[in-house]
């Protein structure tokens, strides 16, 4: 097993709650946060149920005390709640200290913003101060400069799987000496554009969301920000910081068989956990809990669950659960907020339930876990799926 | 460290840029904004699929084409796309449906095409190539944020062949909002007078670079990304400094790069980056530009990896680009550095092979 590189903070904001600490309680109390919309306006707001925050974006902004012509979008306010909180953990004071990177993962950008104010452009100047966040990269930029960080700055955009992406090049950077310490997850806030797009493709679900089970009728869309601090083994000797777990496996393939749709064996899905597996230098059986992507889309938890038979085997599938049912598909950040969840894990030798589920798959037969699982837990394999056929996984361990 | 070479280069601009030949012909422009200069489609495309690409799969999927075919190269290992604003004219189509015709009427086309990874993922959908994929959204650092992750896969493992690009497009409604904003000029001018703009902001164009990046020495090498760098913020003192470390750290001095390529793109706030470098460490040295040829968007900056083999390659530097009078007769390094309104600012040293 490689040692991997050191986790020291993690912060998140998601319907579950706006701390570690809460999210940790939600988790260990099973109690979901998948509600009716309250934020946005839509003509669906009957027919979906989501995994929402409730703080409006005035609350948020009171919040991070921001000047009133700010033009933070909703993504970058959560961004910079769960980025803080990530910091405070990892008890980073100066970020100039060190060679400091920021790489975030959205899909949703400030497209909140741009829908709201998309018409009155060209009819007033009161909010051409938010045309600039319609380039994603501008949410990165926000926090980043609240943050205080000025040096290597990027912003990753693979859809559903964009945090895992960050997360992991993150590892890849501290590992070749190229930063110090960096600042990887991802954040989106909740947007008309999401749920419409989403619904055309009549994968939203009207009731709480039951990943891998037979009767699945799709997804829970939410929204949320996580991000988690690595450093470099010469920091964590240096300052004896406190190690909450490693980022020990990594992979990206691509499934390369449709723009949205996963293949039905799962070939990306399985390539990125095979070569993960080989990164981490761990063999499956290693493995103590999978944290699936399980969206509970008919198409997700078919392909993802065949990937995982052909990793794992039928008879020999490590316990797994998804955590979708806590905090509906949070995109871009969903990756984050479950690697902060499998950190959580870790550290609490806890399996957080796969919570709504009650018929297998009939052609999977897989069972998750369903309810909290105390358990020694050294090694978490964490998927995450995108469109564009992009699958990665990653590894954390203890 | 592992090296990091260029293997093929083609981009797909406002100029004609995809005949072979280098900058002899120049189209001038007259408008805020303007568009790419076609190559033809047809030639890389299947029509059937053709039909159902937006303008950044057309360009990136053929750009990506046609530096695989100069690197000789039928799979790479992996796909590497930066965009800035990724494909804008279905996200606003599918925006304003939503706004116009209040969420009623969608079809799932436009929201799939949407998402800024389509170009990389229908590239790896086109090429059936199951490597890693990955598209970054970092404004004007979105192609250089591709080429660091290139370079450090190289580094990683230098039988890797990449394949990295950026790609932007124009939509219809959301691009003029820039001169709204004030990110553009607010009247035409003639692209080529670029630099005697005497206003804030500037042009804005579209188009698509892709190169093919290998870290094996070859006679297929065409130039060694040395290094690069991006800075997210950085003042023009700052600035100054950064470049003069960077030179350092790969063992060289000022006058050891031949020529120096500069993101100037006729905002007279911003372009005071620039002008700080050529009137003090660059003054000795050959100051070229490209952005009144090819406008400005978030990965215009790719175009400078494209004039440089090219210089390389013909040994020649159009008169077009040069921004002063100095004469070289032979170019082995040059860098390049670009930043967009003080944010996002990249160094790259470029070698030839």
């Amino acid at each position: 097993m490689s040692k991997g590189i050191a986790i020291t903070g993690m912060g998140i904001i998601s319907s579950v709650g706006a701390t570690v600490e809460e999210n940790l309680h939600s988790l260990k109390a099973a109690t979901p946060g998948i509600t009716r919309l309250a934020n946005i306006e839509t003509r669906h707001r009957d027919s979906i149920m989501v995994g929402e925050i409730k703080q409006t974006n005035a609350q948020l902004e009171t919040q991070l005390g921001l000047e009133k012509e700010n033009n933070l979008s909703r993504t970058s306010m959560l961004g910079i709640i769960a980025a803080k909180e990530a910091l405070t953990q990892a008890s980073i004071n100066d970020i100039e200290a060190h060679r400091t990177g920021f790489i975030s993962g959205t899909s949703v950008g400030g497209m909140d913003m741009t829908e709201r104010y998309y018409d009155s452009y060209n009819e007033s100047l009161e909010y051409i101060r938010y045309i600039e966040t319609q380039h994603a990269g501008s949410t990165t930029g926000d926090i980043a400069k609240y943050l205080g960080i000025k040096g290597y700055v990027t912003t990753i955009s693979t859809a559903c799987s964009s945090a895992a992406n960050a997360i992991m090049l993150g590892a890849r950077m501290i590992k070749a000496g190229k930063l110090d310490r960096v600042i990887v997850g991802g954040t989106d806030g909740m947007s008309k554009f999401t749920i419409n797009g989403f619904n055309t493709l009549m994968i939203l679900s009207d009731e709480e969301c039951t990943p891998f089970d037979e009767h699945r009728k799709g997804l829970n869309l939410g929204e949320a920000a996580a991000y988690i601090v690595l450093e470099s083994d010469a920091i964590v000797a240096n300052e004896n910081k406190k190690v909450l777990g490693y980022v020990s496996g990594w992979a990206n393939a691509n499934d390369a068989y449709h723009q949205t749709a996963s293949s039905s064996e799962g070939e990306g899905a399985y390539l990125a956990m095979k070569k993960a597996l080989n990164v981490a230098k761990i063999s499956p059986e290693q493995v103590d809990y999978v944290n699936a992507h399980g969206t509970a889309t008919p198409n997700n938890d078919m392909s993802e669950g065949t990937a995982m038979t052909r990793i794992f085997g039928k008879e020999t599938m490590p316990v797994f659960s998804s955590t979708k049912a806590f905090t509906g598909h949070t995109l871009a950040a969903a990756a984050a907020v479950e690697a902060v969840f499998s950190i959580l894990s870790l550290q609490e030798n806890i399996v957080f339930p796969n919570l709504n589920f009650k018929t297998p798959i009939a052609d999977l037969s897989m069972t998750p876990q369903t309810t909290c699982l105390e358990k020694e837990l050294d090694v978490i394999l964490s998927n995450s799926f995108g469109f564009g056929g992009n699958c990665s996984t990653l590894i954390f361990t203890k | 460290m592992n090296k990091c070479y260029i293997n093929g280069v083609a981009s797909i601009t406002a100029q004609p840029t995809t005949n072979g030949k280098f900058l002899e012909d120049i189209i001038s422009y007259n408008d805020i904004i303007f568009k790419a200069d076609n190559p033809n489609y047809k030639d890389f495309i299947k029509p059937s699929a053709m039909r159902r690409m937006s303008k950044s799969v057309k360009m990136g999927v053929t750009a990506s084409k046609m530096a695989m075919e100069q690197a000789r190269l039928e799979m790479p290992d992996a796909i590497i796309t930066g965009t800035g604003m990724g494909c804008r004219q279905d996200s606003e189509k599918f925006l304003e449906k939503i706004l116009y015709d209040d969420e009623q009427f969608l079809t799932p086309t436009l929201f799939i095409q949407s998402t800024h990874n389509t170009v990389g993922g229908q590239i790896a959908l086109g090429l059936q190539c199951k490597g890693y994929n990955l598209t970054y959204v970092q404004s004007s650092a979105s192609f250089e944020s591709s080429l660091i992750d290139a370079q450090l896969m190289l580094t990683e493992d230098s039988n890797k062949k990449i394949v990295v690009g950026g790609i932007d497009e124009i939509a219809k409604t959301s691009s003029k909002f820039h001169i709204l904003n004030g990110e553009l000029k607010q009247q035409p001018i003639p692209n080529l007078e670029l630099l005697q703009s005497k206003t804030t902001g500037t042009l804005l164009s579209e188009g698509a670079t892709f190169m093919v990046l290998d870290g094996e020495k070859s006679t297929k090498n065409i130039a060694e990304i040395v290094d690069i760098e991006m800075i997210y913020t950085a003042s023009i003192e700052e600035t100054k400094k950064n470049i003069e470390d960077f030179i350092a750290r790969q063992g060289l001095k000022i006058q050891d790069i031949d020529a120096v390529i500069l993101g100037n793109n006729g905002d007279r706030q911003f372009d005071t980056y620039y002008q700080s470098l050529q009137t003090s460490i660059f003054t000795n040295t050959q100051q070229l530009y490209y952005k009144h040829l090819i406008g400005d968007y978030h990965v215009a900056s790719a175009f400078g990896y494209w004039l440089t083999c090219n210089i390389f390659k013909h040994n020649n530097v159009p008169s077009i680009v040069k921004m002063n009078n100095l004469e070289v007769d032979e170019h082995k390094n040059i860098l390049l550095y670009n930043q967009y309104r003080g944010e996002n600012h990249s160094i790259a040293l470029v070698r030839k092979c």
